[in-house]
């Protein structure tokens, strides 16, 4: 009569509570791998590299195995590279965008655009360079600066157009009334109220492109292809640092290979500035 | 001012009335109301809009025309001929394939427990002030340029990867029936194995990212439902937020493995680049369809070699056209999910 009636079964309890144990124990395990993973390369780039920097990196150029020299033209080209093609894929990215987020609310235009655009976005960039390199390469008569400038601009182009278009999406749509009921076009509306309001993300997302589109090696093996020597000559093969990196990385010379890590160094560190940077942009923005 | 019809039928009719209103304040300066900017900023933004749907069709239109001598000649047999012979001219595509799908799954194998663990952590465990700088973290390593990747695979991972690991599973794993053959073989460093496990690492970031914004959709009251039974915060992930979130979470693996199947530099670096193949082994040196177009062709001359060449980028855009398609309408079908409550 006086049994004690177990409302629980004690060994159940201590199973599902080991077993929760253990799954959280191994949660905290994957997230240490992953923090690992970035410490120890971003340890090795900085190691590395800072043993391989000299003044003579910006001052010299590519150099033939076993004699000095630096990355000058490859640095140089490099930037005429990511700048070109910034100022080609912001204007296309940015009015995409605001086609998508302003006018093509329900348009087929619109939907497939925005289909297309997220595969684009995710697409090898090998391709892209094939591409550039079946259409244009091939008639212009070889390997130039230009094809390198184009590919990279259409890798930029996905990310800008899918940022701008979120950012617009945030704008309230009591400020777009407002400006209409002061009698503005819309046109008007787009570029000096929701744009502008939505300024800050739109950059955030350039700076994302930019931060993309610098480590970009594969592409620019088959459009810029790479060049000893320095030149600023867009219609002909230009040095470039990615693809110099290549190059130098797989071969057996040591004074390359420490040129590469030098290299890999400095774009390492320019894309987690611009990545941080856009981070910052973005944080400042939305505390507002 | 002659184009503005209101400004026309004011001065027709009353005169006076504009006379009064003259005398107590200047006329205001008309805003011009013409449609035509309005309606060239629209063709503006939908023409670059239709740009990028345009961009798509040619991108497999060219490819096609470019790579047609190698369909012409080869036809279906391309796709599983072994042989890849430059000097030859006889091209198959079947061991860059091989390499592509076996880096990209041990990629996946490797990524998606990871990954899990990594959104459970940041959704379910991580006190507020460490998800933002956790969550950043993680991030980064998807911003680390492929090549960086590469060269520290290259010239830091795989050399400890060859000494120590590599003995390690083929002495383990290596003695297991079956699987064995998956693990034996010369410990190189450099091969699929270490392709894959480098892959792993870049892909994590977008499945990790994916996985803790679809948990983060999961409604409180589900989870505190189950919380409130008695449910451990394991069972709450198991039995509640993954079921929930389901497709979101296949979606995410699509977009890490779609990233896989692309991936160019860093398996360029590691997978060893032989046309030969050796085997089943992972530990075995290979090339898959990206590295193979890297090494081979700036190098290729013009014909049959380059358009060979064209007709594998062709294919790898094909298969990663496919699953990221895929990775989007499942992602958008959860959304569209979530809309309607």
């Amino acid at each position: 009569m006086s049994a004690v009636i177990r409302t629980y079964d004690v060994g159940l309890r201590n199973r599902r509570s080991l077993v929760n144990k253990l799954a959280l124990a191994l949660s905290l395990v994957a997230m240490a791998i992953g923090i690992a993973a970035l410490v120890w390369i971003l340890f090795d780039v900085v190691r590395l590299g800072i043993s391989a920097l000299s003044p003579t990196l910006f001052t010299q150029d590519t150099p033939a195995p076993g004699s000095a020299g630096g990355l000058r033209n490859a640095i140089v080209g490099s930037l005429l590279l990511v700048g070109l093609a910034t100022l080609i894929g912001t204007p296309i990215g940015v009015l995409a965008g605001i086609y998508l987020a302003e006018y093509g609310a329900r348009s087929w235009l619109a939907d497939a655009t925005r289909f297309v655009n997220d595969i684009l976005l995710s697409a090898p960039s090998i391709v892209l360079g094939l591409f550039v390199y079946a259409v244009f390469v091939t008639r212009t008569g070889g390997f130039s600066g230009w094809a390198g400038v184009i590919v990279l601009a259409l890798l930029m182009i996905p990310v800008i157009v899918r940022t701008t278009e979120n950012m617009l999406l945030l704008v309230p749509n009591t400020l777009r009334e407002a400006a209409y009921a002061l009698g503005c076009n819309k046109w008007k509306v787009i570029m000096y109220i929701t744009l502008r309001a939505a300024r800050s993300g739109v950059i955030t997302g350039i700076l994302l492109a930019v931060a993309r589109i610098t480590g970009e090696t594969a592409p620019l093996l088959f459009t810029a292809l790479s060049n000893q020597f320095f030149s600023a000559n867009l219609n002909a093969p230009i040095a470039n640092l990615p693809v110099t990196i290549y190059k130098f990385a797989m071969s057996p010379y040591a004074d390359w290979v420490s040129l590469a890590w030098a290299g890999v160094f400095l774009i390492t560190m320019g894309v987690l500035a611009l990545n941080i940077l856009a981070r910052i942009f973005f944080r400042e923005d939305q505390q507002r | 001012m002659q184009s503005d019809p209101t400004s026309a039928v004011a001065s027709a009719t009353g005169t006076t009335h504009v006379d009064q209103r003259a005398s107590i304040a200047p006329p205001p300066q008309r805003i011009e109301h013409s449609a035509t900017p309005d309606l060239l900023f629209c063709w503006l933004t939908r023409s670059v809009a239709a740009f990028t749907f345009i961009l798509l069709a040619a991108i497999i239109v060219s490819l096609m025309v470019a790579s047609w001598p190698s369909i012409r000649k080869f036809g279906a047999s391309f796709l599983w001929s072994t042989n890849w012979d430059p000097p030859a001219q006889q091209f198959g595509a079947l061991v860059s394939i091989w390499g592509t799908i076996s880096t990209s799954l041990i990629a996946l194998a490797i990524a998606v427990p990871l990954s899990f663990g990594i959104a459970m952590f940041l959704t379910e465990l991580s006190p507020k002030w460490l998800k933002r700088p956790l969550g950043t973290m993680i991030e980064l390593l998807a911003a680390v340029p492929s090549i960086v990747y590469g060269m520290w695979g290259l010239l830091v991972f795989a050399p400890i990867f060859g000494q120590y690991v590599q003995p390690l599973l083929s002495n383990t794993l290596g003695k297991v029936p079956l699987l064995g053959a998956l693990f034996s073989g010369p410990p190189l460093g450099i091969g699929l194995l270490a392709a894959g496990i480098i892959l792993a690492f870049m892909i994590i970031p977008f499945i990790a990212a994916v996985m803790r914004d679809v948990f983060d959709t999961t409604p409180p009251m589900l989870k505190e439902s189950a919380y409130g039974v008695g449910a451990t915060t394991w069972e709450v992930v198991w039995n509640i937020v993954l079921p929930y979130t389901k497709g979101g979470v296949v979606g995410g693996i699509m977009l890490g493995l779609g990233r896989a199947l692309g991936e160019t530099m860093a398996v360029t670096f590691v997978i060893g680049n032989t046309n030969a193949f050796q085997g089943l082994s992972l530990m075995n040196p290979g090339n898959s369809i990206t590295s193979l177009i890297a090494n081979e062709f700036a190098e290729a001359g013009p014909g049959l070699h380059t358009s060979a060449l064209l007709e594998l980028g062709l294919i790898l855009f094909v298969i990663t056209f496919f699953v990221l398609a895929c990775a989007k309408i499942m992602l958008a079908r959860m959304g569209r999910a979530e809309g309607r409550k």
